[in-house]
C-alpha cells in the first residue's frame, strides 16, 4: 500500500507544483495589467456604463430598445436632442416656426457637419425618414412617424404616396402633418427622426454602421463593437459643440444579469450600472446609498382585461377587481423599490397635460375599497361560495409572479378565484396581441413625453395594442376631437376627460407607475434624475 | 481502423442534416414570434419586418430557401442583433467560448484524474472520502451560485482579480470563469476517475500483473489508469462539446464575449437563424468530438483495436 500512496503521492505534487507556478505567474501578470490600465485612466476620461441589454443595431432605423437608444443618443444629433435634465433642447435645428394651424413645421439646421467633415443637410433629414419609411427596410418602429403627412401611405406600400417633407434649401426644412401635434417636437429627440449619411449608406449599404465605415453627426463616434461585452464610442472631434463636450471615451459594458454589473459598479470597474438586483435594494440604501438612484419614470405597469369576454362586460365588475387591489401593499411591501401605487392610466408630470384623471375611489382606505368591491361583486352575483373564475396571465419574471400572488390573494376576499398562468415573454404577447386571455399584466413606457402616447392604448382604432379591446364611443370621441385640437390647453383638458372615462370603466386597472433605478458614482457630474431617463454623456463630466 | 473512421465521417453528414431538419421546425412550431413582445408592432409593419426576412412565406419554401443558403455557406442574418450576420456572431464569439472551454477541460481532465485515482487507490480512507465529499459538492453547487460567489470573493473582497469583463483578453479577465467553468468537471471527472479505477484494481488483469511481481506504480501507471480511463474518455467527447460552446451563467456572469449566452437569448428572442446557427455548431461538435472519442478508445481498449 506504501508505494500506491507514493504514486498517488507523487502525482499531486507534480500537479501542485506546476499549479503553484500558474497561480503565481497569473498573480503577477494580473498585476501588471491593473497598473497599465490605471495609468490609462489618469490620461483621459473614460465613463464606464454597465448597459443592461445587448444593443440591437448602431444603425437607428433598427432600434427599439432603450439599452440600444442609449447609445445612439450619445451618437446621433436630431432636430431636437435631450437636454441634460431629459427634456427636448434644439439639437441639429438651432431654430424652427409652427404655422398657425400647428400643422406645418419649418426647421432651420445648424451649419454643422458629419464626423468625416461632410456638411449635414436638411436633405439628409428626409433622407433618414423616408429610409425608415421605406416598406423593404422593415423598421420596427416606422410608425412613430406617421404624424407626418404622407408617412402612413409610404411605409404601407402606397402607389403614389409622398412624404410632406422639402428642403426649401440646404439649412431649411419644412415638415406638414396631418394634425397639429404638439409632441411633434419632442417625437424629434427620438432616434426614428435622426439624419442618416446619405453619402455612407448610398456607398456601404446595410454596412454604413460598421466601426470602420459609420459617420455620425452626435458627440461621440463609434470604435468597436464586441457583440455581448462592449461598444466603445470616442469624442468625435466634428461634433459643433465638441469643445464643452468633457468626456473622452464611453464605454457601454452589456450586462444582462444585474447581481454581476452591480459587482462590478462595487468593485470600481463601472462608473454608472443603469439597472440594480432590486431584491438586493436595503443593502443598496444601507451601504450605497450615495450611488443609488431611484426616480420616477414614465411608464405604467397595469392588469389588461379582455373587455369583450362575457364575464367582464360588466364595468362593476372591473371596478370591483381593481378596487381591491392594495397598491400600496404591492409597492412598499411586495416591491419595495420606490415604486409609486398608481390610481391613474398617464403617470403624473407627463408632458402636455394636467394632473391625471384619477379614478372616483382613490382616496377611499383599503378597508373602505375591499367593502365597496364586495358590494360590486354581490350585486352581480358573485361571493365566497359562487366565486368569479379567470386566468391571470404574466410573463416569466420574479417580480410579475409575486404581484400576481399578492393580488390573487386580494381578489380571493371579494369573491374571485383567480387562476395564475405564466408564459415567456413571446408566448405572452403573442396572445395579447390576438386576445387570447382574460386578464393579464403588461406595462408601457412612453416613446415620448405626451399623455396621448399613453392614452392611445384605449382607442379602438389602435387595433392590437388595445389589449383589452376598449371600445367605448365617447372615449373615442375625446381622442379624436384631441387630436385636431391645436390648442395646448384645451387639447390636454380633452384627453383628461377621455381618461376620466377609462378610469371609471377600468379595460386597464393601473398598479404602479415605474421608477428608474441605477447606480451613479458620485464622482459623475452633472447627472440629472429625469422621468424620460435619458442622460446623454455629452452632458456629463467626471470629476477628479 | 481506416475504414472505420470513413465511415463513421460519412454517417455524420445525414446526421447533421437530420439536426438541422428538426431544429428548424421545432423553433417553429414553438408559439410566438421573434416580433411579439411588450409594444405590439402595428400590423403593416410586423408584415413589412416579416416579408424583409422571408419570414412571410410558407413554411416549407423558408426551409428550402434555408437549407439552399446553408449550402453555399450563409447562415443568414441575425434578426435581433441585426449589424451582425450569425456567421460574424458565431465567428466572433466561438473563439473565446472554445478558449475558454478548452482550458478548462484540459485542467479538468488533470485534476479530476489525478484526485479520482489518488481516492481510488486510498479507496474508503479519509482521504478518499473528503476528496468525494469535495466533489460531490463540487457537482451539486450549481455554477450561477459557483461563479457569482468567485467573483464576490476574489473580484470585491479580495481584490486580487477583476469581477467581470473581458478587457483585450487578457489573462486576468480569464482565470474566474475558467475556474468556474471547470470546477464540476473537476468534481465529476474525479468521481468517474474513482469508480472505475476501483473496479480495475479488483480485476483480474491487475492482479496479474501485481502476481508477477510488477511494482505498484506500474501497476496503476502501465495498466491501470489505461482501462480506468474508458468511461472519462467517452464522458470527454460530450462535455468537451457542452463546455467548448460556452455556458450562458457563466458568460453573462462574467461578460465573457462568447457563444453560450445565444442558445439561450436566441431561443428566447425567436431569433430564429442565430438559433439555427448555434444549434449547428453544437451538432458539429458533438460529431466530431464523438468521432474522436472513438478514435482513442480504439488505441485505448485493446479489445476494439482489431476493428
Amino acid at each position: 500500500m506504501s508505494d500506491n500512496a507514493m504514486t498517488a503521492k507523487g502525482l499531486v505534487n507534480g500537479l501542485l507544483k506546476s499549479s503553484r507556478a500558474f497561480v503565481l505567474g497569473t498573480a503577477l501578470i494580473a498585476g501588471s495589467m491593473t497598473m497599465l490600465s490605471t495609468s490609462q485612466a489618469q490620461a483621459e476620461k473614460i465613463l464606464r456604463i454597465g448597459n443592461d441589454g445587448e444593443p440591437q443595431s448602431m444603425d437607428p432605423h433598427f432600434i427599439s430598445t432603450i439599452q440600444t437608444s442609449r447609445i445612439s443618443d450619445d451618437m446621433s444629433l436630431g432636430l431636437l436632442t435631450y437636454g441634460p435634465d431629459g427634456q427636448p433642447v434644439p439639437g441639429a435645428a438651432e431654430s424652427w416656426t409652427v404655422s398657425e394651424d400647428g400643422m406645418t413645421y419649418t426647421f432651420k439646421i445648424r451649419d454643422h457637419n458629419w464626423s468625416d467633415g461632410t456638411p449635414v443637410t436638411a436633405q439628409d433629414f428626409i433622407a433618414g425618414w423616408e429610409r425608415l419609411l421605406d416598406p423593404a427596410l422593415g423598421a420596427e418602429y416606422a410608425s412613430l412617424l406617421y404624424i407626418i403627412e404622407g408617412a402612413e401611405e409610404v411605409n404601407t406600400g402606397k402607389d403614389g404616396a409622398k412624404l410632406a417633407a422639402k428642403a426649401i434649401d440646404v439649412h431649411t426644412l419644412e415638415v406638414k402633418l396631418t394634425a397639429p401635434a404638439p409632441y411633434f417636437l419632442a417625437q424629434l429627440t427620438h432616434q426614428t427622426a435622426f439624419a442618416i449619411p446619405r453619402h455612407v449608406v448610398e456607398k456601404y449599404g446595410r454596412d454604413w454602421v460598421k466601426p470602420e465605415n459609420i459617420v455620425v453627426n452626435g458627440a461621440y463616434k463609434l470604435v468597436e463593437w464586441v457583440p455581448n461585452v462592449h461598444t466603445k464610442l470616442v469624442k468625435n472631434d466634428e461634433f459643433y459643440d465638441a469643445e464643452n463636450v468633457k468626456i473622452d471615451e464611453v464605454i457601454y459594458y452589456t450586462y444582462e444579469d444585474r447581481t454581476a454589473m452591480q459587482n462590478r459598479f462595487r468593485a470600481d470597474e463601472l462608473d454608472v450600472a443603469r439597472d440594480i438586483a432590486s431584491e438586493q435594494i436595503s443593502w443598496l440604501r444601507d451601504n450605497l446609498s450615495d450611488s443609488l438612484r431611484i426616480a420616477p419614470y414614465a411608464g405604467i405597469y397595469y392588469y389588461a382585461i379582455r373587455t369583450d369576454k362575457e364575464k367582464f362586460q360588466d364595468p362593476n365588475v372591473r371596478k370591483a377587481l381593481s378596487l381591491a387591489i392594495n397598491r400600496e401593499a404591492i409597492t412598499d411591501a411586495v416591491l419595495k423599490t420606490g415604486e409609486l401605487p398608481a390610481y391613474s392610466f398617464v403617470p403624473p408630470g407627463t408632458g402636455n397635460y394636467t394632473e391625471p384623471a384619477y379614478v372616483s375611489w382613490k382616496d377611499l382606505s383599503y378597508g373602505e375599497k375591499v367593502a365597496e368591491a364586495k358590494k360590486l361583486m354581490e350585486a352581480a352575483g358573485y361571493t365566497a361560495e359562487n366565486p368569479l373564475k379567470f386566468t391571470l396571465r404574466y410573463n416569466t419574471s420574479e417580480n410579475h409572479k409575486r404581484i400576481a400572488i399578492a393580488v390573487q390573494n386580494m381578489w380571493k376576499q371579494i369573491g374571485v378565484d383567480a387562476e395564475l398562468f405564466n408564459t415567456e415573454g413571446k408566448i405572452h404577447y403573442a396572445d395579447l396581441k390576438v386576445g387570447d386571455f382574460e386578464v393579464a399584466r403588461a406595462g408601457w413606457i412612453a416613446d415620448y413625453n405626451d399623455a396621448q402616447n399613453f392614452l392611445f392604448l384605449g382607442e379602438e382604432r389602435t387595433g392590437p395594442l388595445n389589449y383589452a379591446a376598449f371600445d367605448n364611443p365617447r372615449y373615442n370621441e375625446l381622442m379624436l376631437a384631441a387630436e385636431n385640437e391645436g390648442d395646448l390647453k384645451k387639447r390636454a383638458e380633452l384627453m383628461h376627460s377621455a381618461e376620466a372615462i377609462m378610469m371609471e370603466a377600468q379595460p386597464y386597472i393601473p398598479i404602479y407607475y415605474y421608477v428608474s433605478k441605477q447606480l451613479v458614482s458620485p464622482k459623475i457630474t452633472g447627472w440629472i434624475d429625469n422621468a424620460p431617463d435619458r442622460h446623454l454623456t455629452r452632458w456629463l463630466d467626471i470629476a477628479k | 481502423m481506416l475504414s472505420y473512421a470513413i465511415r463513421r465521417l460519412l454517417i455524420a453528414i445525414p446526421t447533421l442534416f437530420v439536426v438541422i431538419t428538426v431544429a428548424f421546425f421545432m423553433m417553429r412550431i414553438a408559439p410566438g414570434g421573434p416580433f411579439d413582445q411588450e409594444r405590439a408592432l402595428p400590423p403593416e409593419i410586423e408584415k413589412n419586418i416579416k416579408a424583409a426576412y422571408d419570414l412571410d412565406k410558407p413554411l416549407i419554401e423558408q426551409y428550402a430557401i434555408y437549407v439552399g443558403k446553408l449550402f453555399q455557406g450563409d447562415f443568414g442574418p441575425s434578426i435581433k442583433i441585426r449589424d451582425f450576420s450569425v456567421a460574424e456572431l458565431i465567428m466572433a464569439g466561438a473563439p473565446a467560448s472554445m478558449q475558454l472551454g478548452l482550458t478548462a477541460i484540459a485542467i479538468a481532465l488533470v485534476f479530476g484524474v489525478a484526485l479520482g485515482t489518488y481516492a481510488a487507490i486510498r479507496q474508503n480512507s479519509a482521504i478518499d472520502f473528503v476528496v468525494m465529499g469535495v466533489a460531490m459538492i463540487g457537482i451539486a453547487i450549481p455554477n450561477f451560485v459557483m461563479a457569482p460567489l468567485l467573483s464576490l470573493v476574489f473580484g470585491l473582497y479580495l481584490s486580487i482579480l477583476p469581477t467581470a469583463g473581458w478587457g483585450d483578453g487578457e489573462l486576468q479577465y480569464k482565470i474566474l470563469p475558467i475556474i468556474a467553468l471547470a470546477l464540476p468537471q473537476i468534481a465529476y471527472i474525479a468521481r468517474l476517475t474513482r469508480g472505475s479505477m476501483v473496479e480495475v484494481m479488483n480485476s483480474n488483469y491487475i492482479r496479474t500483473a501485481r502476481a508477477k511481481g510488477l511494482r505498484e506504480t506500474l501497476v496503476v501507471n502501465r495498466h491501470a489508469i489505461r482501462g480506468a480511463l474508458l468511461p472519462v474518455v467517452s464522458y470527454l467527447g460530450p462535455a468537451t462539446a457542452a463546455v467548448m460552446t460556452g455556458s450562458v451563467v457563466i458568460e453573462s456572469i462574467f461578460g465573457v464575449p462568447g457563444i453560450g449566452t445565444y442558445f439561450v437569448k436566441a431561443a428566447l428572442n425567436r431569433d430564429y437563424p442565430l438559433v439555427m446557427g448555434v444549434v449547428i455548431v453544437f451538432a458539429v461538435m458533438i460529431i466530431l468530438l464523438n468521432f474522436l472519442v472513438d478514435m482513442i478508445y480504439g488505441l485505448l481498449d485493446p479489445k476494439l483495436k482489431s476493428r
